[in-house]
């Protein structure tokens, strides 16, 4: 079970003061924040909104010992694990999506026990991170109750004091640093996202640092002009990233499609391969280039022109 | 019926339990294609509901999203939020439905999707539960839909992902789930449900053509049978037609019906959690 630091937490942000200044950076920098050890929470979900950019600047650092959580996890765990920075997933599931079937890296170290996987159920991961964001140390549900889920990660009921009630005490999770990925921040981290938010808004505020890439860095005057739009307001985020395509080969709503030849070609080698393929995977994509940029170009113009009209045959009309 | 794929008769199957002005909460794959069929037939004002945070799903034919949390999952829908507020209109009891896939369930539904033997070092580690143990904890009705084969229907599941009524009786009620009922578990030789004192599987149809004995034969346990088996109507020609329609498209966009197909599992193919 996670340390509950709730009040930890809280007092970290108390201190940490509300500059509104310029938080741009590059990637580099900003995931240099994160220290061997740290808890990651990756925002977005599965292959929708992963701050790709981010993880691929994290990847580059090699660190170790990380724990990563997300709300369902996809092929980015893979790669962590196979590159030696990952002990401990914390999710309610990793898979790389249905017609892929199983993940066989994660598979390869978990069934090795050389790396674990705390599993919650979907709710209680955003549970976690609601209690996190709320400043409270758990919140009570019915989820899990009665399982092998809630058995094996200990997690205890709570009597409700009022009417006796028996509920899950799902506990906060306030993870070190969260990575989100948005459709426009400004530089002050004002942070703005198109359709459907994830469990990105609570992985933040939980979060003890926070760093935002976005495919478009705006003035505060373009956010400002829709502000039911802003996620997340300048003083939750310590970071902002300007990141073009940051999200792919992961789509991002509006904006372009997920990259399924991609993922294709990836997993016929991790099932080839195991965590060979994983290492591999990220040397020709990860090191090779100077950049994520460099990682975006590679798939060229014509690719990335496909993604975006695919997605704008999907927007509302 | 020839022609008709396992996966066509379950889905077509469970799509005629879903009534009309109702919310389904549909994972892709069956779930979600069954739904669509049910909003294509008798169930028009049927609303799906998609754990990515979509209200009211309304996709394209031959689109099918591989993810609840995919642009072509959100297509045409009336609402879009976040993930842990989806959930919370189920904890609310909005949702009629729920729909989930098993990798094993034993004779009281309890479902697992996470371990092949033990946990501390599985045989096989599954994905996990996504959100079918919240589903199955929270919806006011639980569908179970899988291929009835022996290592699937068990006597004890490895591990409980997903909570039917654990060892029967009021156990499920006893361990806090006050809510919700595991309402049916739909194959491609039967339609199920559970005795209401015991909570064990019981046989209540088939499907054309399948006798009580090969349905036994397929089950890992001992199955109650109930007094009145039905035959179960084989798939129409039009249920089959829309089946098909929205599983491979067609000529014209439709934004009547949403979509999903999810290949019979084979090999380490495991029904996903409704991810």
């Amino acid at each position: 079970m996670e340390q509950v630091a709730v009040l930890a937490a809280r007092a970290e942000r108390e201190a940490a003061g509300r500059l509104a200044v310029d938080k741009r950076m590059t990637a580099e920098v900003a995931t240099a924040l994160i220290r061997d050890g740290d808890h990651v929470a990756i925002g977005g979900t599965l292959y929708s909104r992963t701050p790709m950019a981010l993880v691929f600047a994290l990847l580059r650092q090699r660190r170790r010992h990380l724990t990563v959580s997300r709300p369902l996890a996809c092929y980015e765990i893979e790669l962590f694990l196979s590159t030696g920075a990952l002990d401990r997933v914390v999710t309610s599931w990793v898979g790389i999506g249905l017609p892929w079937g199983l993940a066989p890296i994660f598979r390869h170290y978990v069934e090795r026990g050389e790396a674990s996987y705390d599993e919650w159920s979907h709710l209680a991961m955003g549970l976690r991170y609601k209690a996190g964001a709320m400043g409270v140390p758990f919140l009570p549900s019915l989820t899990m109750l009665g399982s092998d889920l809630a058995r094996t990660l200990d997690l205890q009921t709570v009597t409700c004091p009022y009417t006796g009630q028996q509920l899950a005490a799902v506990p906060a999770l306030n993870p070190d640093v969260a990575l989100i990925h948005a459709h426009r921040a400004d530089m002050f981290g004002n942070v703005q996202v198109d359709g459907y938010r994830h469990m990105d808004a609570d992985v933040a505020k939980a979060a003890r640092k926070v760093i935002v890439s976005a495919e478009r860095i705006v003035s505060p005057e373009e956010i400002a002009a829709q502000p039911a739009q802003t996620m997340l307001p300048h003083f939750a985020v310590d970071a902002v990233v300007a990141a073009p395509h940051g999200a792919y080969p992961h789509e991002c709503y509006g904006l372009y499609g997920p990259d399924l030849e991609h993922f294709d070609a990836y997993v016929s080698a991790a099932k080839e391969n195991g965590p060979a393929a994983g290492l591999r995977y990220v040397e020709e994509n990860v090191d090779a280039h100077a950049d994520f940029a460099g990682f975006v170009a590679a798939a060229g113009p014509d690719r990335l022109a496909a993604l975006a009209a695919e997605a704008r045959e999907l927007m509302p009309r | 019926m020839s022609g008709v794929t396992a996966e066509e008769l379950m889905a077509i199957t469970a799509s005629r339990l879903l009534a009309d002005h109702k919310v389904v909460f549909a994972g892709v794959g069956m779930p979600l294609l069954a739904s669509a069929v049910a909003r294509r037939t008798r169930a028009p004002h049927l609303t799906i509901v998609l754990e990515g945070g979509i209200i009211g799903a309304s996709l394209l034919p031959g689109k099918l999203p591989i993810s609840t949390n995919e642009m072509r999952a959100a297509y045409g829908a009336q609402m879009l939020t976040d993930i842990t507020d989806i959930f919370l209109y189920a904890q609310r009891g909005y949702f009629d439905y729920g729909f989930l896939g098993a990798a094993q369930v034993d004779m009281y539904g309890n479902i697992n999707t996470s371990v092949i033997g033990s946990v501390e070092r599985p045989r096989v580690r599954l994905p996990g539960s996504g959100g079918a143990n919240d589903i199955i904890s929270l919806c006011n009705e639980v569908l179970i839909v899988t291929q009835h084969e022996p290592r699937r229907f068990v006597p004890r599941v490895d591990f409980i992902t997903s909570p039917g009524y654990l060892s029967g009786g009021d156990s499920r009620a006893r361990a806090g789930l006050v809510c919700g009922k595991i309402g049916a578990v739909v194959t491609d030789l039967a339609l199920l449900d559970f005795e209401p004192v015991s909570r064990r599987m019981r046989l209540r149809g088939l499907q054309a053509g399948v006798t009580v004995g090969q349905v036994r034969a397929q089950t890992g346990f001992d199955l109650l049978v109930g007094e009145e088996i039905e035959e179960l109507r084989p798939p129409s020609a039009e249920e089959l037609a829309i089946y098909r329609e929205l599983r491979d498209g067609s000529a014209t966009a439709d934004t009547e019906g949403p979509v999903v197909a999810e290949p019979a599992d084979a090999g380490d193919r495991v029904p996903a959690g409704p991810a």
